[in-house]
């Protein structure tokens, strides 16, 4: 075990790896705990969409800048991360939605993200399967350089780069203790051994808390469990994301042709518990088959839960607090921690090699839940 | 036979030397080799070759690889239609 880095890092799902591609590629010495392996946690049993059409200006910011660097990153890290561009398509059940969605189309707009409002009859020359009257649509939202990407080849390769440029990674590792010393980061106690640091980033997902709390400091995130299947692999059928706010549902057919989607469980409940339940079964089949009837021939294969950390507005917590120099914040990522990896992992490593900050930073910073009146991210689904 | 003609995951059309490369890539997780090949997504969900990935990864790596840790099976046991599961016919 190494003595000592520059940055210790707490989680190996696609965060932890991006910050460690990102600053390892600018010569900072960089370590990875992980305690079970890479994107076991919510990285790997998410979505995997990526999505610019937010309601809050900084998630929209994120996701668009993260687009741009998606669009590069196979090339950029020498392996495939499957993106696929194939939009996003947001349907809109009545006219108040509407006039939300409206609202957010204008803001995205004013960002320079390409999203419009759309007929129901361009929803079906998007995605030919959707039943308009099942789905009870009268309108949609629809950007086209939305998409997805294949979450665990996108982390394996941020972490295979990190490595080539000198950065340590660790899986099966646990972290039991931080300690500190004149209100800044000093040791990093793992199962395995103690590394001297000055920067720890907290990026461990659901075990967020647990890590706040070996330095003494609340974060209001709670632990959302949810639910998720795949089908059996099809002929390409459709290329967007369907969700629906209202529903709740989202699906998509992903690269190698399965369908992948989810739906809230019915009796939804704050915890722990990863037991799959047979009430998602049956919401999300009814759900998908009432949007694409057609889909009642298909076979659904697999079915699994994950966790969303969810803050009280539904935005990630990031950056540095005043009460303890040198402990970062990347959590809280409510559902879409994955879309906007890319720029979290960059403006973050931004603020460590060069104490550079930013009005997103500022605004997503632990003590806005203290000093500000919060603005809710309302476009949330699963 | 040769290892590009072993089918070592039935489902996704695995050989040998797929799961043999992405060991010596540095993949020696049954769940990262899982997530990176794809091995037991399919219709038999890993019955067929959790257990020859785990004998591979012992003789490459040279360490105990405990039937503990292979990955979970998810459910269902067996692919079921989305028309099934959505009818509310017992």
């Amino acid at each position: 075990m190494i003595k000592k880095a520059d940055v210790v890092i707490v989680g190996g799902g696609v965060n932890g790896c991006g910050l460690a591609y990102n600053l390892s590629k600018r010569g900072v010495d960089v370590a990875v705990f992980e305690k079970n392996y890479l994107s076991s946690g919510a990285t790997g049993s998410c979505g995997a969409g990526i999505r610019q059409q937010w309601s809050t200006h900084e998630n929209a910011e994120l996701a668009m800048k993260s687009v741009k660097i998606f669009e590069k990153l196979s090339n950029e890290l020498g392996d495939d991360i499957e993106l696929r561009q194939g939009g996003y398509l947001i349907a809109v059940h009545d006219k108040e939605e509407l006039l939300q969605l409206e609202k957010n189309v204008e803001m995205q707009k004013s960002l320079g993200i390409p999203v419009k409002i759309i007929s129901t009859k361009e929803i079906i020359e998007v995605v030919p399967i959707l039943d308009i009257k099942g789905m009870n649509a009268i309108a949609a939202t629809f950007c086209p350089t939305d998409g997805h990407a294949n979450p665990f080849k996108t982390t394996f390769a941020y972490a295979n780069a990190a490595r080539k440029y000198g950065a340590n990674i660790f899986t099966h590792t646990t972290v039991t203790d931080i300690k500190t010393k004149n209100k800044k980061v000093s040791e990093v106690i793992t199962d395995k051994g103690i590394i001297k640091t000055d920067f720890v980033v907290n990026a461990a997902g659901i075990s967020s808390e647990e890590i706040c709390d070996m330095v003494g400091i609340k974060i209001p995130t709670k632990p959302v469990r949810k639910e998720i299947m795949a089908t059996e692999r099809l002929q390409p059928l459709f290329k967007a994301m369907v969700i629906s706010f209202k529903d709740g549902i989202y699906f998509s057919q992903q690269h190698e042709g399965q369908i992948v989607g989810g739906i809230p469980i019915p009796e939804q409940k704050y915890g722990y518990k990863t037991a799959p339940t047979v009430s998602f079964l049956q919401h999300m089949s009814k759900t998908l088959t009432r949007y694409a009837p057609v889909l009642k021939h298909i076979n659904m294969l697999r079915h699994w839960t994950g966790f969303y950390d969810v803050t009280p507005d539904a935005r990630p917590i990031l950056g540095e607090t005043k009460d303890l120099k040198g402990f970062i914040h990347c959590h809280g990522f409510s559902g879409h921690g994955f879309m906007i990896s890319p720029m979290v992992s960059k403006i973050l490593c931004e603020y460590i090699v060069e104490g550079k900050t930013s009005d997103i930073l500022e605004s997503l910073s632990l003590t806005r839940f203290k000093d500000k009146k919060i603005e809710h991210e309302m476009a949330v689904v699963g | 036979m040769g290892k590009k003609k072993t089918i070592v995951c039935r489902c996704e059309d695995l050989t040998l030397e797929d799961v043999e490369n992405a060991i010596d890539t540095g993949y020696t997780d049954l769940e990262e080799l899982r997530k990176k090949l794809r091995i037991g997504m399919g219709p038999c969900q890993g019955r067929v070759c959790f257990q020859l990935v785990q004998k591979i990864l012992e003789k490459k790596t040279g360490k105990k690889v405990p039937i503990k840790s292979l990955p979970k099976v998810r459910p269902p046991i067996i692919p079921v239609s989305l028309g099934t599961l959505a009818s509310d016919e017992k």
